[in-house]
């Protein structure tokens, strides 16, 4: 299915969107997580309005292109732009996180558009690689997206998949790491230092491509670049900023993890209008 | 008893025959092909065979991806690899999925023999039969092996299949092989033996040595471990009063919990379990580990025989 292009002002609008619906979505559910969800919501909205194939009347098209949230707590990004896209109706985004619901506190193929479960960190790089390899025993010429955090890279069982993505020469592969600073427990930097981390991934074999995560043109130019690699896998590396969008959330380690209060939500959304 | 065969050259022989009929079928291995003998498999059909070298926990999830995309994939390693190294990929990526991933997990249990404890895996039932979604088979022997590979291409859903690293004796089955159906293999109403693996053999010989002494011993061979043959085991405990569950693994969470659990919920009689008893293992032949290890045919012998005294 070919969607329209949307312009850059489009593609500006609906991520706003998808922000607000992340403030909506976790202050209803009063639990989840809104840094890293924000942080990377103009990457994963660029990718289904412009690059991805899909057709959401039928989620299994096996042609289509896979996406994959690695980092599986910043699902609420994931959900809401799957509503955006047609999977579900927007309504069912304030289940999220409720008893029942097909929107679940990390992904789980109870959602239609979602491959594979994540939540556990440092799997999800296997996992493209794994539909990266099946296109080719296939002879499909579908992509293989998957979105990274950085504090996830600290996990080893990633470095197994750089490794491997690169010696199978995985060029329908490209990970984006949405690299925003942040975790848990403070700054990356001072938790387990990532640095230099694009030439560990250029040493491991990758075409690795910097932009600034926040510039929906940055974002276009770098997915088209992706499609233009030979012969390896691909990775953008983002700078974002964590809780992007919201004032009070920026580069706020804190909000890793808590969900805003209804009065907070009330202030991010009327920044996000 | 018949010929003796390795489990695994029965698993890679049948997964070239699976390979020339389904080209669904991809096979993974983690730079142990020539042991766990995915290597044939990869000769004939080297475009669906991928080596991903030392890296379990990648292999593991990268099967997940490829049965995301409707692949049913076969992978192997040693079993303290499948089951330990990897347990949180094979938990989220395959069994919370449900995905079609055939874990055939090869050199389990004491028999590995001179490699020693680190290389033992007496944990990886208890391991795997804590996920829900998994299937779980422990072949007797070479043909039965070809059965369970068979039963877990055809049926939907995870599954770990648990093999030896020794050459292993054919028994002369009565009946067919069904997933998730035990084999009655000798009947008796004084004890039942219920035993999976390289165990069965043993148990064979010992209700042998039973019937010499006129004790006649029920056996079973409890292939499928997950999901469990409730019937043929509660049929079992009320005929026979007395169950002794003869495994290659810790008594913790293997076999014998399994009965353990089917029975004190229905009709509690005593389970004595023959395998490892909270102990790592060691080096030394087989034979040697399993005297030490009191996994014999004479350890099952006396387990019948010091509880029908008791009766």
């Amino acid at each position: 299915m070919v969607s329209k292009q949307l312009t850059i002002p489009e593609l500006e609008t609906q991520a706003r969107q998808v922000r607000r619906s992340i403030i909506q979505m976790l202050a209803q559910a009063g639990s989840g997580h809104p840094g890293g969800s924000l942080s990377a919501a103009d990457l994963v909205t660029a990718l289904y309005a412009n690059v991805l194939r899909f057709n959401p009347a039928d989620p299994q098209w096996p042609d289509r292109d896979r996406f994959h949230m690695s980092k599986g707590h910043a699902c609420p990004l994931w959900y809401a732009v799957l509503a955006q896209s047609g999977y579900f109706e927007k309504e069912k985004l304030l289940t999220l996180r409720k008893f029942g619901s097909i929107l679940q506190g990390h992904p789980d193929r109870k959602t239609p558009g979602v491959e594979s479960a994540s939540g556990s960190l440092g799997q999800g790089l296997s996992i493209a690689l794994g539909m990266s390899l099946a296109a080719r025993v296939d002879k499909k010429d579908y992509r293989v997206y998957c979105l990274l955090g950085d504090g996830e890279v600290q996990e080893g069982s990633v470095w197994e998949a750089a490794m491997a993505c690169a010696h199978f020469s995985c060029s329908n592969l490209c990970a984006i790491l949405d690299f925003n600073g942040c975790q848990i427990d403070g700054r990356c930097e001072d938790i387990m230092g990532l640095e230099p981390l694009a030439a560990k991934w250029q040493a491991f074999g990758w075409q690795v491509i910097q932009i600034n995560g926040h510039s929906m043109q940055e974002i276009l130019d770098a997915y088209a670049l992706a499609k233009t690699i030979k012969n390896k896998p691909t990775i953008i590396i983002a700078r974002t900023v964590k809780g992007k969008g919201v004032s009070f959330m920026e580069g706020v380690v804190g909000f890793h993890g808590r969900a805003p209060t209804q009065e907070e939500a009330q202030r991010a959304l009327k920044e996000l209008s | 008893m018949g010929e003796q065969l390795y489990q695994r050259d029965v698993y890679g022989e049948t997964l070239v025959k699976l390979g020339s009929l389904d080209k669904n079928i991809v096979v993974l291995d983690a730079d142990l092909s020539s042991s766990t003998r995915t290597n044939l498999f990869a000769k004939e059909f080297p475009d669906r065979f991928f080596n991903f070298g030392v890296a379990e926990q990648n292999m593991m999830a990268a099967a997940a991806g490829f049965a995301s995309c409707g692949k049913t994939v076969f992978l192997s390693t040693f079993a303290v690899f499948a089951a330990g190294r990897a347990w949180d990929q094979v938990r989220v990526s395959i069994s919370y999925n449900n995905f079609n991933v055939k874990i055939v997990a090869t050199h389990a249990g004491i028999t590995v023999g001179p490699d020693g404890a680190s290389h033992q895996a007496l944990e990886d039932i208890a391991l795997m039969r804590a996920l829900p979604n998994m299937n779980i088979i422990v072949p007797g022997d070479g043909p039965q092996t070809k059965e369970a590979i068979m039963a877990a291409a055809h049926n939907p859903g995870p599954f770990y299949i648990r093999l030896g690293r020794s050459k292993v004796p054919t028994i002369e089955y009565k009946g067919e092989f069904e997933f998730g159906r035990a084999q009655l293999l000798v009947s008796g109403d004084d004890a039942t033996i219920v035993a999976c693996g390289m165990m069965v053999v043993q148990a064979l010989e010992a209700v042998k040595k039973l019937a010499a002494k006129g004790v006649k011993a029920r056996l079973i061979n409890l292939h499928t471990i997950r999901p469990i043959d409730r019937e043929i085991i509660l049929k079992a405990a009320r005929e026979t009063k007395l169950i002794v569950a003869c495994e290659e693994h810790n008594i913790f969470g293997g076999l014998a919990s399994s009965i353990d659990e089917v029975v004190a919920e229905n009709f509690p009689v005593k389970v004595i379990r023959v395998g490892v008893h909270n102990r790592f293992g060691q080096s030394g032949e087989p034979d040697e580990l399993l005297k030490e290890y009191n996994l014999t045919s004479l350890d099952i012998e006396n387990a019948v025989l010091s509880q029908i005294s008791l009766k």
